[in-house]
């Protein structure tokens, strides 16, 4: 497993993108589901930037692991910010017609959609958010 | 990184992004196209050579969208794999007009 902890910080996405995509390429991942991938992290990424320690900042940790066979990429972000779990808000309706669409809340919906497995949990104080995707 | 090129034909607006729609670059196509669509009957945005969309460039997209319905038309085309199932996981795919 390798770890990257940056400040949680918007503009320290690509750094946390590269270096995931860096893991993923290295294990010789699939082009789409690197793409996946990467669209997952961002979103969770960018909320931790965003939110987790509002108004001040503090540490985000990433963590990838891909193990087994077929492989399967389990990427874990945590922060010690306020307590807040991603998945818990009610999925935007996708069906309402484009002037009723709000026109945020799609990131996680494309996280759980996208990925096999999405975990969260509070724990020590830290939030703790794991995806998981064969790749 | 993000490159948009915009070519305008009296009423018609043509923006093609190259390369990635994220957190980072989202917003300067929303301020490249900021004043742009005031008179435009037609919209469209052509996706052929973009490789990443993540919900900050959605966003964009469902905007333009919304303000285009109210004075013509908006039309996406050339998504590549990736980018055409994200639509349709957001169910972007019934909203716009994809070609």
């Amino acid at each position: 497993m390798k770890t990257l902890t940056v400040k949680a910080q918007e503009n320290n996405l690509y750094q946390v993108l590269d270096f995931v995509d860096g893991e993923l390429e290295s294990a010789g991942c699939s082009a789409k589901s690197r793409l996946q991938i990467n669209v997952a992290v961002e979103e969770l990424f960018i909320n931790i930037a965003r939110y987790a320690y509002a108004p001040q900042t503090g540490d985000a940790a990433v963590s990838i692991d891909i193990q087994g066979e077929p492989p399967a990429a389990e990427i874990t972000l945590s922060d010690s910010g306020m307590p807040f779990d991603p998945f818990s808000k009610e999925d935007p309706d996708i069906s309402l017609s484009a002037e009723k669409r709000p026109v945020g809340g799609l990131g996680v919906l494309m996280v759980k959609k996208t990925m096999d497995e999405v975990h969260y949990e509070y724990s020590d104080g830290l939030n703790i958010t794991t995806i998981s995707k064969l790749i | 990184m993000l490159n948009i090129t915009k070519t305008r034909d009296n009423s018609r607006l043509s923006v093609a992004l190259e390369g990635r729609l994220d957190t980072a670059t989202a917003p300067q196509l929303e301020e490249s196209l900021s004043g742009e669509l005031d008179n435009i009957t037609q919209l469209t945005i052509d996706l052929k050579s973009l490789d990443y969309i993540s919900s900050a460039g959605l966003r964009v997209l469902l905007s333009c969208q919304k303000k285009m319905m109210k004075q013509g038309e908006m039309i996406v085309c050339n998504p590549n794999e990736v980018i055409t199932e994200i639509f349709e996981v957001t169910g972007f795919t019934d909203i716009l007009t994809i070609k």
